[in-house]
């Protein structure tokens, strides 16, 4: 009976860690940042150019569908990042995860940051 | 002025050239076509950009000049640089040059690793720089100015200038910041022979940004947004022997980077001496080309782990 408790514990334990290292990503994101608005949000046409611009530079890892590959490479049809902000994600993009094998994004434009969050959005 | 130069460099380093640019092209054709990342079209600066980590790009750049006393000559620089980690990238730089009316050569090797010590974009951001260089007193690619490097340096024979033998640790500081669409870099650099000889220092900077920043829909190759223009200014700064710019070489040029579809990117880049000691005019040319994901044929079904 105790051996279970502690198996059911540390799960408990692993399985919040992980979503608490999963969502980290945008708790950390500054306020004005997280309040941003995509300026790019009614345009259709923002749609294609930011599917090029996914297929270019993000596909590799996330794969074609932005369903990643199930381990390393996460998955963009998340609840996280469907209940994300588009500042969030946005910010996210220009900041990276070094540490996790994601490249930071500044060095593409402004605009491109936000016609890549565009086309995630309508993946979702 | 250009053509001139190419005509006095010979058929023998354009048919080199023609030859690495068709095997990259037969290379980038086995692979489908994707826009290029977009990178800074620098040849003497570097960027807080590192390689995506898992691809390869190889890229070749070539200098074209001709130093006072002596002839016109080619060099180039070819780099294979690899994404080991987000926040670390490792190149290998394998150098030749040919002079017309003297000889054609290997003139040695160098090995770099670029690190991000922090692991956020801040308004400035540090990468710290470690290179070794075995080469001979025969390169001529000039990729940096340190010390008192002078365009005399250039201008010896390549039969005498190749009996010197460069053993030399290199670290830089590079300082960069992406301020709307803008890229500005600072790199500070101190190399040194390791046999007894001063720490020599130099430094580079450079500006660049996309010719269009605003999206286009369509699908383009001859757009402003292919274009990244920029400039950079490089120089030396003396030695801990002489801590003066004095007799020191320094150089303005102005940048142009073209993508090209397939991952393929061409920079050019002319340059201006500043100093007595500075070449002229140098002309640079860059084809680079990524191969993206390289480490996942080797990491197989395992996925990448990093």
């Amino acid at each position: 009976m105790r051996r279970g408790l502690a198996v059911v514990l540390a799960f408990a334990v692993v399985s919040s860690a992980a979503v608490a290292v999963q969502q980290s990503h945008f708790l950390d994101v500054p306020a004005k940042d997280h309040a941003k608005t995509n300026p790019l949000a009614g345009k259709t046409d923002a749609v294609p150019a930011g599917a090029r611009l996914y297929a270019d530079h993000c596909a590799q890892c996330h794969h074609a569908d932005a369903q990643g590959d199930g381990r390393k490479k996460p998955s963009l049809r998340t609840p996280r990042v469907r209940s994300a902000t588009d500042g969030d994600l946005e910010w996210f993009l220009r900041q990276g995860d070094l540490r996790h094998g994601m490249p930071s994004w500044s060095s593409l434009t402004q605009a491109q940051r936000w016609a890549i969050i565009r086309y995630l959005r309508s993946l979702q | 002025m250009i053509r001139n130069l190419l005509a006095k460099i010979g058929r023998r380093w354009l048919c080199f050239g023609l030859l690495a640019a068709s095997l990259a092209a037969v290379v980038g054709g086995g692979f489908p076509v994707h826009l290029a990342a977009q990178e800074k079209p620098y040849f003497v600066t570097y960027s807080h950009d590192l390689e995506e980590p898992g691809n390869v790009e190889i890229e070749t750049k070539t200098a074209l000049a001709r130093p006072d006393g002596g002839t016109h000559y080619g060099a180039t620089a070819s780099e294979l640089e690899y994404g080991v980690r987000a926040w670390w990238t490792s190149e290998l730089y394998l150098d030749g040059q040919t002079t017309p009316a003297d000889s054609t050569l290997l003139t040695g090797f160098r090995l770099e690793n670029r690190f991000r010590p922090l692991m956020r974009e801040h308004w400035i951001n540090p990468v710290l720089y470690v290179e070794y260089e075995n080469i001979s007193g025969a390169d001529k690619t000039v990729l940096e100015v340190v010390g008192h490097d002078g365009q005399s340096d250039l201008a010896a024979r390549n039969g005498d200038a190749r009996r010197e033998h460069q053993h030399e640790g290199e670290l830089k500081l590079i300082l960069s910041s992406n301020v709307r669409d803008w890229n500005i870099s600072e790199n500070f650099i101190a190399e040194k022979d390791l046999s007894h000889s001063p720490w020599e220092f130099g430094y580079a900077v450079g500006a660049a940004r996309p010719l269009r920043t605003s999206l286009n829909a369509r699908e383009c190759t001859f757009c402003a947004e292919k274009l990244m223009v920029g400039a950079e200014a490089y120089g030396g700064l003396g030695n801990t022997w002489a801590l003066t710019t004095r007799d020191t070489s320094h150089y303005v040029a102005l940048l142009v980077g073209w993508e090209l579809p397939g991952r393929m990117r061409i920079s050019f880049s002319p340059g201006f001496g500043l100093t007595g000691s500075s070449l002229d005019r140098v002309y640079r040319v860059g084809v680079a080309y990524e191969m993206p994901q390289v480490g996942s044929w080797f990491r197989g079904a395992k996925g990448g782990a990093r």
